[in-house]
């Protein structure tokens, strides 16, 4: 019996000291977070895809509780409904929140243009875009081999007849993509309808029409024809303002080589 | 002095806890995917390591041996180490914010990991003084250190190879840890002959 309590009493002081220890130190040195910290990382979704320019949902929460000046909607995923819940918590004004997409401007598939080289290395597409701009004949298009949709936390992104499809009915604006794409074809935009470029070949019109297509040519009749003069042709490609595009159809009705394209409730098609 | 050097090089080099113990396997498979997350990791664990030495080496000395006790040793310095790692945690939080970031999330998952129980026992077993002891597990750390530095390099390398699919992920990777570990072999007997 003694030899038993003579191994056990000593274990169970040495616990009880840092028990003790540990308590008062804990007690003593306890960092105060502001207690409305964990209401505020509760309303926001968790998918921590950084879309708000913080680091995390975590950051975020930090972040709007330490300081009243940042604005409640800079969460793209959660949407109006995060930004009003942020908002009662918080006590502030609330704003609401154009819900942002993302959109390629490439439509270079297999029907459009063709490849150069037989590519066979790493599958990706930053990886084939150091090899003299990628497997395709033209080198500002779509590279096909999936870095967007690797990265897209919602599965929005599939690769189809060799470029990247957006399905922006699963997109929640995070970004991710418009980041990742190594010839930066994808933006982000509001979601109404519009307008949309399906090319960014900034070569000249001729050289852009040997190696697709699709591609635009920079003939400035969509200029021409815009009523609302929300289009212009930068570096031979042509570029439409989204604020001032009034989703008419007209630039995509009368666009030379159909690279155009309306976005609506039912995604990205051709007129 | 010259006793110091000696158990410092071999516990880098030849004893090396990762790649001749084989203590510690699990954060150095589970770690040593990126090169800042496994200098994290081994910062960490240095630091544990000697704190967990100067705790331990006295309780051994002064209270457990003349008392009769030594059988007591894991279970008590289970008990001291993962009381102490809690404590630097939560003084790291109040007073050194910034650390606490870069070593807080390694600092739980080493809580009396082997490699850290592994020195202190050892450093017991092989009767060193509390100076030697420290130097050991100093020596152990900055081992500890190179194998996870070394192998996430291995590692970031095995990413870009092409490996047949029944050898990619986890089999390529223990594959490439025997064989950084045969390399190790090469030391044996190095440090004994330097000073002769």
């Amino acid at each position: 019996m003694t030899e038993i309590l003579t191994a056990v009493i000593p274990v169970v002081i040495i616990g009880i000291i840092c028990a003790a220890v540990l308590v008062v130190a804990s007690k003593i040195m306890a960092v105060k977070e502001d207690e409305r910290f964990p209401t505020v990382r509760e309303c926001l979704p968790g998918a921590n895809c950084g879309a708000c320019g913080y680091a995390g949902c975590d950051g975020y929460a930090k972040a709007l509780v330490e300081d009243e000046s940042i604005p409640t909607n800079l969460c793209i995923p959660g949407g109006a409904t995060v930004a009003k819940q942020l908002s009662e918590a918080l006590g502030v004004e609330f704003e609401e929140v154009a819900r942002q997409v993302a959109v390629i401007h490439c439509y270079g598939d297999c029907e459009h243009t063709q490849d150069q080289v037989d590519y066979r290395g790493m599958e990706s597409c930053s990886a084939a875009n150091l090899l003299f701009g990628g497997k395709g004949e033209c080198i500002y298009g779509c590279l096909g081999m999936g870095d967007c949709q690797k990265v897209c936390p919602q599965d929005a992104i599939c690769i189809e007849n060799g470029i990247a499809h957006i399905r922006q009915s699963l997109c929640i604006g995070c970004g991710l993509c418009a980041k990742t794409c190594p010839n930066g074809l994808i933006s982000m935009m509001t979601d109404k309808v519009q307008a949309v470029v399906s090319c960014s070949n900034i070569d000249k019109g001729a050289v852009t029409r040997k190696v697709c297509s699709n591609g635009c040519i920079g003939c400035r009749k969509c200029v021409k024809v815009c009523p609302s003069e929300a289009i212009s042709v930068v570096n031979n490609v042509a570029v439409i303002d989204g604020d001032k595009c009034t989703g008419c159809g007209e630039c995509a009705a009368n666009c030379t080589t159909n690279c155009i394209m309306m976005y609506d409730e039912n995604g990205l098609h051709r007129v | 002095m010259t006793k110091f050097i000696i158990i410092l090089l071999s516990a880098v080099f030849i004893n090396n806890y990762v790649l001749s113990r084989f203590l510690g396997i699990c954060p150095f498979l589970g770690v040593s995917k990126k090169l800042d997350s496994a200098t994290g990791m081994s910062c960490a664990v240095i630091f544990v390591m000697l704190m967990a030495t100067a705790a331990t080496w006295p309780i051994q000395m002064y209270l457990l041996n003349p008392n009769g006790l030594g059988y007591l040793q894991t279970i008590v310095f289970i008990l001291v180490i993962a009381a102490l790692v809690q404590l630097v945690e939560i003084v790291l939080k109040r007073y050194i914010p910034a650390l606490h970031k870069s070593l807080g999330v390694y600092l739980p998952l080493i809580t009396t990991n082997c490699a850290v129980l592994g020195v202190t026992i050892l450093n017991i077993d092989e009767g060193y003084t509390f100076a030697e002891a420290m130097v050991n597990s100093l020596g152990s750390g900055l081992g500890f250190f190179l194998a996870m530095v070394m192998f996430s390099g291995v590692r970031s390398k095995l990413e870009g190879a092409d490996i047949p699919k029944c050898f990619s992920g986890l089999p390529i990777t223990l594959i490439a840890a025997s064989i950084t570990s045969l390399s190790f072999l090469g030391f044996g007997g190095v440090v004994e002959n330097l000073f002769a």
